[in-house]
C-alpha cells in the first residue's frame, strides 16, 4: 500500500513538475516517470536503511541515466527529464528543520542539519556527474553513433 | 558581396535569436553554445565561436571577411522547456536543410512570443497537486495533504505574481514563502492538518529551484564555470530567500 501509493505520488509530482516548467504535453507522462523510478530508486534503498547519501546518489543516477535514454528516444533536451526527476531528492524538509533550528538559536542542530542538506545536494550532484560519464561511456556507443545534436 | 555580406548577419542573427530564446527559457550553457554554433554550421559557415554567460551571449563567425562579432543581453530568465525542445527540434530541422535562414528566423520570432501552452491556473494546480504529494512522500500523513496543497497553491501563485510587479530579484521566492508558511500556520492553529513541519515543507516544494541546481551542475561539468558558478550563486539565494520568508514566519510562532 505504502508502495503503491509512493509510486503513485511521485509520478504525479513529477508530472505537475512537468506542468510548472510548461514541458511539452505529449512528453508529461515521461516526466513522471522518471521522477517515480528515482523516487522508488530512493525509497527502497531507505527502507532498507542505506544512508540517505548513497541512496540520494543511485537515486539521481537512476535518473538522469533514463533522462539520457528517453532524451536520445524522443530527440530533446535531456533537462525535459531529469529536471522533474532530480526534485523529490532535493532536501527540502532538512534545509527547512535546519532553518528552524537557526531561527531558535539552536545552532549546533542547525548546523548538523544544514551540513547534512548541503551533502545531500552533493550527492543529488555526484549521482548526475556519474551518470553523464556512464552515459559517455557506455550508452552513446551503443545506441546510434549518428551525431546529431546534443543530447 | 554586400547581399553575401547581408545573409552572413542574417545567419548571426538566427544563431542568436535561438541561443537567447534556448537561454531565457531555462537550457543549460553547452546546449545554447551548441545550438547556436551547428545552426551556424548548417548555414555553410564552419568556424563560429560562441560565449554564452546567463545574462548575456556573445557570438562571432568567422569568414573571408574580416570576424563578425554580436552580442545580446539576457535579462529575464524564465523557465518554459516547451521553448528549448522546439528550438532544439528548429535547430534539427535547419541541420537537415529543411530551413532557409527566413524560415527559420520567422520561426523563432513566432516562437519567442508565444504564451505558455499550460494556463496559468494549470500551473497553480499543478503546484497545488506537488504539494500535496510531498507531504505522503515525505511520510505526512493524509490530513495534511489538503492545507499543504492550499498554501501551496498560494505559495506558487504569488511567486509567479509578484515577480511580474517587483523586478527585485528573489523578493517573490521571499514574499512566496512568508505567504505559504503563513497560511501554513493558520491552519495548523484551527486544526486543519496536524503536522505543520510537513504542510510547510510540502507547501514550499514548488518553490525550490530544481532547474537551476540541476543546470548548475551540468554546467560545471561541462565547464562552463561562469554559468555553472552563477546559476549556483543564484540557486542558493533564492534557497536563501525561502529560508528567510520562513524563518520570519517561525520567529512569530
Amino acid at each position: 500500500m505504502t508502495i503503491l501509493s509512493n509510486m503513485l505520488l511521485s509520478f504525479l509530482a513529477a508530472a505537475s513538475f512537468g506542468v510548472m516548467f510548461n514541458v511539452p504535453k505529449k512528453l508529461l507522462v515521461k516526466c513522471g516517470t522518471v521522477g517515480m523510478a528515482g523516487w522508488m530508486v530512493f525509497f527502497f534503498l531507505s527502507e532498507h536503511a542505506v544512508d540517505p547519501l548513497p541512496s540520494t546518489v543511485a537515486a539521481a543516477f537512476t535518473v538522469a541515466v533514463i533522462g539520457h535514454v528517453y532524451a536520445r528516444v524522443y530527440k530533446t533536451p535531456v533537462i525535459i527529464f531529469t529536471v522533474a526527476g532530480i526534485i523529490p531528492l532535493v532536501p527540502g524538509g532538512t534545509a527547512y528543520r535546519a532553518m528552524r533550528a537557526f531561527v531558535q538559536n539552536d545552532y549546533e542542530n542547525a548546523l548538523s542539519l544544514a551540513a547534512k542538506a548541503f551533502m545531500i545536494s552533493g550527492s543529488i550532484a555526484l549521482g548526475l556527474v556519474l551518470s553523464d560519464v556512464f552515459y559517455q561511456l557506455i550508452l552513446r556507443k551503443k545506441m546510434r553513433p549518428e551525431n546529431d545534436a546534443a543530447v | 558581396m554586400d547581399a553575401n555580406l547581408e545573409e552572413k548577419y542574417d545567419i548571426m542573427d538566427v544563431s542568436l535569436l535561438a541561443g537567447k530564446i534556448m537561454l531565457e527559457n531555462g537550457a543549460e550553457t553547452y546546449r545554447v553554445e551548441d545550438t547556436m554554433m551547428r545552426i551556424a554550421q548548417a548555414f555553410g559557415i564552419p568556424e563560429s565561436h560562441s560565449f554564452v554567460t546567463p545574462t548575456g551571449i556573445m557570438f562571432s563567425i568567422e569568414t573571408d571577411e574580416p570576424t563578425k562579432t554580436k552580442l545580446t543581453r539576457i535579462s529575464r530568465r524564465t523557465t518554459d522547456l516547451y521553448k528549448v525542445s522546439a528550438v532544439n527540434s528548429i535547430s534539427r530541422r535547419i541541420s537537415a536543410g529543411e530551413l532557409t535562414t527566413i524560415q527559420a528566423y520567422r520561426e523563432l520570432k513566432e516562437l519567442q512570443t508565444a504564451p505558455m501552452f499550460f494556463s496559468f491556473m494549470m500551473q497553480i494546480f499543478a503546484a497545488a497537486s506537488a504539494s500535496g504529494c510531498f507531504v505522503i512522500l515525505l511520510k505526512g500523513s493524509w490530513d495534511n495533504v489538503l492545507p499543504a496543497m492550499i498554501a501551496g497553491g498560494l505559495a506558487y501563485f504569488i511567486v509567479l505574481k509578484v515577480s511580474d510587479v517587483v523586478p527585485t530579484m528573489f523578493f517573490s521566492e521571499f514574499m512566496a514563502a512568508l505567504a505559504g508558511g503563513t497560511l501554513s500556520y493558520l491552519f495548523y492553529r484551527i486544526g486543519f492538518g496536524g503536522d505543520l513541519d510537513r504542510i510547510i515543507v510540502g507547501a514550499l516544494i514548488p518553490l525550490v529551484p530544481g532547474l537551476l541546481i540541476t543546470n548548475a551542475v551540468r554546467d560545471l561539468m561541462a565547464g562552463h564555470f561562469i554559468s555553472g558558478l552563477a546559476k549556483g550563486a543564484e540557486a542558493l539565494l533564492t534557497a536563501l530567500a525561502i529560508g528567510s520568508g520562513i524563518a520570519v514566519v517561525m520567529t512569530f510562532i
